[in-house]
């Protein structure tokens, strides 16, 4: 009856309910597009990180992140790296902001990644058009198909410039965006340093272990070798990535304090509609009280309230948030949404939605049963 | 007073409330509810009746005196024990009937089984059973907006009886009704307390209840000033009048 009750309290009064859920709705797609940029940056930013085959990372020190690693290694660490007992591999890893000269005239930044496939290190994922061997063919590219407008082609065969060399797109990936917007060209070891013209330096090396190597051992093996260079773990070049572009930069913040925001504005209008809807209904709780009703039992009427408005004012705001995702899609900025996000969304509704009664819990706390003998 | 009673007050005081604005409305009352008995608490206003009533349905606690239920003392219990002990030894009757909007007639009489634990198709069963007791099995659907001012008294002395209390506490139950109705509510409550074996004790001033009742109680200014014992085995015309009515509605 519990369920009957509140389901009908919340039905009697249709204006306020379509209140509560709009409420709800706003909140939760608010709070799903924010944390869906979020998940959508957080991706971007780690993509290439994650697709790489490295147990361990070495970086010119303090390199920020991906694109921020500059032209400062050179094959001595590599030697000494590959000298380091339970190192298999040192593959280097060459990533650059050039210029992008468009055919029809005009210019834009990329970002050149320059490695060897066979190397095993690391190579553009979601080809869609095209193959790595392509990619070796003299002055070949690879490049996003969401950028072609941006890159100023229309797709395979098409030439440009990066810096003084020239090129041409051979392949095609879908779905490596970039959070810097400049999109990531994707070109052999030997042709990212013709274009670029810095030698024989590289901006990363990429480091495989023997299998049943400790990888904290060779970690603090290499940084003892290593002067002038980081040795870092995926997870700690990842989280050191974010940190640059989603912290440093004020986006995440600002991506975060969205969330929040939506949740602040959903809980303080929930708690607005539960609480008139528990005061209009006050005589009826009385009338429950003085029946011997436990307040426990109240209470029950009342989160069973606002749980039918968090599971409708969910199941709403999802079905927008859902189609906002999928319009993002073909942009720049795609949202992402994980079963484990929208998981957290469900339960940041309930638990809003909970902190939310408590304010007509507390107004029905303080009832009097005698008020029924009074009406 | 008797062995058996079922509700014992002694000595209840009341005041109510504080500094210079206090008032006594209850000066000591002493009262004993037995099974089987309609009790009428009559008196003016403001002499005291609801402010006893609700004491005696531990709502309010008294400033002094004692009250036992069933045996319990209900001093030092808290308002969960109190609420406890209406569950299962009360029935209350409001004078607005104080139904729920939302629910029908069947409902509200389920949801008063509900919160004394009595759930699923039994619960139905038996609002189902205590409805058509009162004359009211053909408004099992119908919600208290379209009901009569007595039908919806009749649905709430349902409420009040479903969970078979020993004690059915009326306040005022024909104040809103019109004769024919406050008849038939009165015959009601009065073969609830005969054929159940229950106390029934209703506040009222309307003079039409009297010939309903076993026992009246006349209260002035917080005090009892009086009781008349009716003739034992009355049977007014209206609870004949009203099985009749009963069974022709099913």
């Amino acid at each position: 009856m519990t369920l009957t009750l509140a389901f009908r309290n919340l039905f009697h009064d249709r204006v306020r309910l379509a209140v509560t859920l709009i409420g709800i709705l706003f909140s939760i797609v608010l709070v799903a597009v924010q944390l869906g940029l979020y998940l959508g940056s957080s991706y971007m930013i780690t993509a290439n990180i994650d697709h790489a085959k490295a147990d361990l990372w070495i970086t010119a020190y303090g390199a920020k992140s991906f694109e921020d690693g500059g032209l400062l290694l050179t094959p001595r660490e590599r030697h000494q790296a590959l000298a380091t007992p339970g190192v298999k591999a040192v593959i280097p890893l060459i990533v650059k902001f050039a210029e992008w000269r468009k055919p029809a005239g005009g210019s834009t930044r990329v970002v050149i990644v320059g490695t060897d496939a066979e190397d095993g290190g690391l190579e553009p994922w979601a080809l869609v058009d095209g193959t790595w061997e392509d990619i070796k063919a003299p002055e070949s590219v690879a490049v996003d198909r969401t950028y072609l407008k941006e890159l100023g082609i229309n797709g395979i065969g098409d030439t440009s410039q990066i810096a003084t060399g020239r090129v041409r797109v051979r392949a095609l990936t879908d779905g490596v965006r970039s959070f810097t917007q400049s999109p990531y060209a994707y070109t052999t070891l030997n042709r990212a340093r013709s274009l670029i013209g810095d030698g024989e330096r590289t901006t990363f090396y990429l480091v495989q272990l023997e299998p049943g190597a400790d990888l904290n051992t060779v970690q603090q093996d290499l940084r003892g070798r290593l002067e002038g260079a980081e040795v870092l773990t995926k997870e700690e070049f990842r989280n050191r990535s974010l940190k640059q572009w989603l912290f440093r930069t004020g986006a995440g913040v600002a991506l975060i304090g969205g969330a929040l925001l939506g949740s602040l504005v959903g809980t303080v209008i929930v708690a607005q509609t539960l609480y008139s809807s528990t005061k209009d209904h006050l005589n009826e709780f009385a009338t429950l009280r003085a029946l011997g009703s436990s307040s426990g039992y109240i209470h029950q009427v009342i989160l069973m309230q606002a749980g039918l408005s968090a599971v409708m004012g969910y199941l709403l705001g999802m079905t927008i948030a859902l189609g906002i995702l999928v319009l993002s899609q073909g942009s720049a900025l795609p949202l992402v949404m994980t079963p484990g996000l929208a998981f957290w969304l469900f339960a940041l509704t309930v638990g809003m939605c909970a902190i939310s009664a408590l304010s007509a819990i507390v107004k029905v706390t303080k009832i009097d049963p005698a008020v029924v003998f009074n009406r | 007073m008797t062995s058996e009673s079922v509700l014992k007050a002694q000595d209840i005081v009341k005041d109510l409330g504080h500094g210079a604005g206090m008032v006594r409305a209850l000066k000591g009352v002493s009262l004993a509810l037995v099974p089987g008995e309609l009790t009428l608490l009559m008196g003016p206003s403001g002499s005291g009746k609801t402010t006893l009533l609700s004491i005696l349905g531990c709502i309010l606690t008294p400033t002094a005196g004692s009250l036992k239920i069933a045996g319990v003392a209900t001093d030092r219990l808290s308002p969960e024990e109190l609420a406890n002990l209406r569950r299962e030894h009360m029935g209350f009757v409001f004078q607005s009937y104080n139904l729920f909007p939302t629910l029908t007639a069947l409902e509200n009489v389920r949801i008063a089984l509900d919160v004394r634990g009595q759930k699923g198709f039994p619960a139905a069963n038996r609002a189902e059973e205590v409805l058509r007791d009162v004359g009211l099995g053909y408004r099992l659907k119908s919600y208290p907006g379209n009901l009569s001012g007595g039908e919806q008294q009749r649905v709430a002395v349902a409420r009040a009886i479903a969970s078979s209390p020993s004690i059915v506490l009326a306040d005022e139950p024909t104040a809103s009704l019109d004769a024919e109705n406050g008849h038939a509510v009165m015959a009601l409550l009065a073969r609830i307390a005969k054929e159940q074996d229950r106390s029934v004790l209703a506040v009222t001033h309307d003079p039409r209840t009297l010939s309903y009742a076993d026992r009246v109680l006349r209260i002035e200014d917080g005090r009892i000033v009086g009781e008349e014992r009716r003739p034992e085995g009355l049977d007014a015309p209206e609870i004949a009048d009203l099985t009749k009515r009963r069974k022709a509605h099913g």
